[in-house]
């Protein structure tokens, strides 16, 4: 779990947010959550594929610690990495992680 | 007889080998190191050849000049470790059984990953500076090359000695100023990270130096292809950069049979206790450098504050004691900037670089976070440190855990964002 850098509203509820503006704490997460977060990336509506990407983020990241790196998504996740960027442009492990309600993948040391 | 066997004779096996030889009781072990080449090489000096800074006979030596007398000494690729049965297999067929396992093959780039890498531009037009063969053809192109679009680019993360693109790019600007041919040289610095480096502290001073240097900064972007025809690396999202010149950090992973034998994550890498750096999945495997999947810098300076830890927890383990030495995630890198200067930077998993001086506070005599000739001296005088005591396994006057003696802790803002 991340360290508090600030609070963020998002749909009436304060969120503690880290220092990469990521949520703090798991459980603070909800599906209409993740939506909100969306929009702030520029991804309007969250498709199917979208919810592939998240639900294989959550799993991970509750099995291992850790948000996966964008070649384990690409490598497990059933969506291949053209497609991962064009879900999530720039870049998707970052991105898809915030709006799974994650901290930053830790694969950039 | 039990045997302790080593895989991979670089900086981080040949530092084991030595400090297990002086632990070690030699009349109940036998110690068994395997590499499949001779030659050692002092990765560090890589980043200096295409430079003619260095030249190839500062960066080799003989692997055999650094292995104590009595130790077997195996030259062959590897084939398959078998965990469940503690044996690895070589090339050749040959069985080495152990009762502990080092791995210690750290990383290889791996142009194959990206499609048109090594296409027909490859050494041509396309470079890379991490291997002894790149850096060498790269010293040749420059020595010619008359100006153009110098493109320097990371392809995706992790890689081996994270700050090395970045020195790459100072070293670049400076060797065009003064061959006189600057301003016909444009250079770009292709990342995917979001900023120039890895620690957000570090990012904010390199990235003004970029800056003040006239090397364009392009974050976010992650190299999907190379098209060799138009000369042009293209994005998984359809961005464009032309080049004349591409210099690419490719795709860096971990040895191919620790893939194969079912002990690596996605790029072969090994998942590794980040505090103890024995394996997750196997209790005599253990593994040093950059061969581990720990979230530490893949970097020399990381293997060596490892080998101390990793000595004292394998012989924990041989004594049935619990493994309570721990690493600290501590790691120390030159940064060299140009013009005979440098930086220097301390952090482990908790702390981010700060200022201050380094080893001792005050006298230093080296500068943290800032530019001094000093620290390019010690990043020189390190060549002879590596040779003469570092592989050697001699203690050097740093220790493993890092300390925040000289450093500007006020400075420090906030723990690192591993």
């Amino acid at each position: 779990m991340s360290i508090a850098a600030g609070v963020k509203e998002i749909l009436g509820k304060s969120l503690q947010i880290d220092a990469d503006g990521n949520l703090v704490n798991l459980q603070d997460w909800d599906e209409e959550i993740a939506g909100e977060i969306a929009k702030e990336e520029g991804i309007e509506v969250l498709t199917e594929d979208h919810w592939k990407v998240i639900n294989f983020m959550r799993k991970v990241y509750s099995d291992t610690g850790d948000a996966p790196s964008i070649r384990k998504l690409t490598m497990q996740s059933g969506v291949d990495t053209k497609l991962l960027y064009a879900l999530f442009p720039k870049g998707p492990a970052k991105k898809a992680a915030r709006i799974a309600g994650l901290p930053k993948p830790k694969g950039c040391i | 007889m039990r045997n302790l066997v080593i895989l991979g004779a670089g900086t981080g096996g040949t530092m084991m080998l030595n400090r297990m030889h002086k632990l070690l009781d030699m009349d109940h072990w036998r110690i068994t190191i395997v590499d499949c080449d001779k030659t050692h090489y002092y990765q560090p000096g890589f980043l200096f050849l295409p430079f003619g800074i260095y030249k190839e006979s500062d960066v080799i030596k003989p692997k055999s000049d650094f292995f104590p007398g009595d130790a077997a000494v195996i030259y062959s690729e590897i084939w398959k470790v078998l965990p469940e049965y503690n044996k690895v297999q070589l090339e050749s067929g040959e069985i080495l059984d152990y009762d502990v396992l080092i791995i210690a093959t750290g990383s290889r780039i791996a142009p194959e990953e990206t499609e048109g890498l090594k296409g027909e531009l490859w050494q041509k037009d396309i470079f890379d500076f991490y291997t002894f063969e790149g850096a060498k053809a790269l010293a040749e192109k420059f020595s010619k090359w008359e100006g153009g679009k110098l493109i320097i680019s990371i392809t995706e993360m992790p890689i081996k000695c994270p700050v090395a693109p970045l020195e790459f790019a100072f070293l670049a600007d400076a060797f065009f100023e003064d061959k006189g041919i600057r301003e016909k040289v444009s250079i770009k610095y292709v990342t995917p990270l979001s900023e120039a480096f890895t620690k957000h502290n570090c990012s904010e001073v390199l990235g003004h130096f970029l800056e003040d240097k006239g090397i364009e900064l392009v974050p976010d972007f992650n190299t999907g292809r190379i098209d060799n025809e138009n000369k042009k690396i293209v994005s998984w999202d359809e961005r464009e950069i032309d080049f004349d010149l591409l210099v690419t950090i490719p795709t860096n992973k971990g040895a191919d049979y620790v893939g194969k034998s079912g002990l690596g994550d996605e790029l072969n890498f090994v998942p590794t206790d980040k505090f103890t750096l024995r394996s997750a999945n196997n209790e005599n495997i253990f593994v040093i450098g950059d061969a581990a999947n720990i979230p530490a810098s893949k970097a020399g300076s990381v293997a060596h504050f490892e080998s101390e830890i990793l000595a004292e927890n394998i012989m924990h383990y041989i004594n049935k004691e619990p493994l309570e030495a721990k690493y600290d995630g501590h790691a120390n890198c030159f940064i060299e900037s140009g013009h005979g200067k440098a930086f220097l930077i301390d952090f482990n998993y908790e702390l981010e670089p700060v200022t201050g001086s380094f080893p001792l506070p005050i006298v230093g005599p080296f500068s943290l976070l800032k530019e001094t000739r000093m620290n390019h001296i010690g990043k020189l005088m390190f060549r002879w440190v590596y040779w003469n005591f570092l592989i050697r396994g001699r203690e050097l006057p740093v220790g493993s855990e890092m300390s925040l003696m000289g450093k500007d802790i006020d400075t420090i803002l906030k723990p690192a964002t591993n």
